[in-house]
């Protein structure tokens, strides 16, 4: 494309694109529900007062998923080899692998924080935890381990079977060609879908509030019933995707960067 | 593109009401009230309608009791608040309205919302209250046997882990009175606030005395009223109408009649009466 040809191709698009907008932006203001809605869901002075404590309250957002993390990426990793496991002698376990993801991602996720957070508690056995904040990170466990070990099965039948093939007939045994060639990759080939669940996840969170915990969703109801004012709910969504954007960049990166070496090695 | 502009923005707030008010008295005449749905007095209330509010067997769409049955306090203050405006029991017509709708923006779908609601200023910037039906005092519920159970004031209610439900106003009493130690847990429906109560996943559960009467009858066999609190604030409750309804100055009207006459007061005494023994906490 020459450069004046790429130039207007670039005007056209400034132009089309603050248009659009432009129309949009007059189409919503001057809609007669416009003041209403305005106040109701972007009132400043609300936002500024219920921010600290929907920022406090999202802390435990944090905590609920950092901790809820590390177990998916780990016990779905181990689901995801089980059901990869050749041979007849495997087939059960395959069987309960395939009907623990079937029934984790076909249940509602609300569900199984409801089920577990009151459930397990109201069965009054000794030594199980009351904790709601417990319940809720292993109800998302459970359920994000069912959808994480469906991209790790992804990640390891897309490693060409020539992969495994070389590595068997050097003499490697089954697990060591998966632990030492084919999840490597197949790890580093998946980590974009991988940080998606993450993302994900961090949303999730939220249920847990349903269970009583006080986080920042929650948080954010208690103010909107208080003033009836759903500002608070604005203040929520901002936090959550303030968190989201750096973490989609670094995907970004990462991809970039394995992309880089990938195509750096040889000659 | 200007004329989809145009379009969009003459579609959007047109008036079903052809009458225009005149300037001046709006009267409360039986004909000339302004109702959502012309003829019949449209009632919200959320599902499910718990006892003493409500009474009645349990009929769809509402589980537990049914506001139309004009049994429990609620139900039987709208009946009556009708009456007075010329309105009878057959033109009146209830809808399920989620709290958290009650006080969404736009049009309503009620002309008037009873679900124990209690008036704040903040709130009364959003939607218009009416007087009160009801003074409220909040309770705390325990079970028996508990160690909380032995207390007998406010203070000794600080280390233990209190269970509210949201959109009461409880949870604010709770931060500004009580200043527990732990984090109060805060619960989307009645049912989650008690079944946390029997799980032990709380110690407490603070409610409206009324309520917190029928959850120690009804919902937790072992439980007790440990007590209630003084209203600090005038703590009442109010219908909620959209905001510049001038339907709450006739409403208004009725209520101040019924209180005027002993009616009000012999609703409270018919559905109320039981709950108001329990010691008050200081």
């Amino acid at each position: 494309m020459s450069g004046g040809e790429g130039r207007r191709s670039a005007v056209i698009a400034v132009v089309s694109t603050v248009v659009f907008f432009t129309v949009l932006g007059v189409l919503i203001t001057h809609a007669p529900g416009w003041p209403e809605v305005r106040r109701t869901f972007f009132d400043w002075g609300q936002f500024k007062d219920s921010l600290p404590e929907i920022a406090r309250a999202f802390l435990l957002n944090v905590k609920i998923f950092c901790i809820a993390e590390v177990f998916i990426l780990v016990f779905a990793l181990v689901l995801a080899v089980i059901r990869s496991l050749q041979g007849p002698a495997a087939l059960p376990l395959r069987l309960l692998g395939i009907a623990y993801a079937d029934f984790f991602r076909g249940v509602p996720t609300i569900l199984v924080i409801a089920m577990l957070g009151f459930g397990a508690p109201a069965l009054q056995l000794k030594g199980v935890p009351l904790s709601t904040t417990f319940w809720g990170i292993v109800a998302l466990v459970l359920v994000y381990t069912a959808y994480v070990s469906e991209v790790y099965r992804a990640g390891i039948e897309s490693v060409h079977h020539s992969q495994a093939a070389a590595a068997r007939s050097l003499g490697l045994t089954h697990w060591q060609s998966l632990r030492a060639v084919v999840l490597p990759q197949a790890v580093r080939r998946v980590i974009p879908p991988l940080l998606n669940d993450f993302i994900g996840l961090q949303k999730d969170t939220a249920l847990v509030g349903f269970l009583g915990s006080v986080e920042a969703f929650k948080q954010s109801q208690i103010d909107a019933a208080a003033t009836f004012n759903y500002t608070s709910y604005v203040a929520a969504a901002v936090l959550f995707v303030a968190l989201t954007i750096p973490l989609a960049r670094f995907t970004d990166w990462l991809v970039l960067r394995d992309r880089r070496r990938r195509q750096a090695t040889g000659t | 593109m200007a004329a989809l502009a145009v379009g969009a923005a003459g579609c959007g707030g047109s008036d079903n009401n052809t009458s225009s008010t005149s300037a001046g008295a709006a009267s409360c005449d039986r004909a000339d009230l302004k109702l959502v749905n012309g003829r019949k007095l449209t009632v919200g209330t959320d599902n499910p309608a718990f006892p003493p509010w409500f009474g009645g067997a349990e009929k769809a769409p509402w589980k537990v009791s049914d506001p139309r049955s004009g049994e429990g306090f609620e139900s039987a203050v709208a009946y009556a608040v009708a009456l007075r405006l010329g309105i009878n029991k057959p033109e009146v017509e209830w809808v399920v309205v989620p709290f958290n709708t009650s006080f969404a923006p736009g049009p309503k779908k009620f002309d008037f919302d009873i679900n124990e609601i209690s008036f704040t200023p903040a709130r009364a910037k959003v939607v218009d209250f009416s007087d009160s039906y009801y003074n409220v005092n909040q309770a705390i519920v325990v079970k028996k046997g508990t160690k909380i159970a032995g207390a007998t004031s406010i203070a000794d209610l600080k280390p233990y882990k209190l269970g509210v439900q949201i959109g009461t106003t409880s949870y604010q009493f709770i931060k500004d009175n009580i200043k527990p130690s732990q984090q109060p847990a805060v619960y989307d429906t009645n049912d989650a606030a008690v079944a946390a109560l029997k799980n032990g996943q709380t110690d407490a559960l603070v409610v409206d005395l009324p309520t917190a009467f029928y959850v120690t009858a009804v919902q937790v066999p072992n439980s007790k009223i440990l007590g209630q609190f003084e209203s600090t604030t005038g703590e009442h409750f109010g219908m909620v109408f959209a905001k510049g309804n001038p339907l709450v100055k006739c409403v208004n009207q009725a209520l101040a009649g019924l209180k005027a006459d002993g009616t009000l007061q012999r609703i409270q005494d018919r559905w109320l009466s039981k709950v108001v023994a329990a010691p008050v906490l200081k």
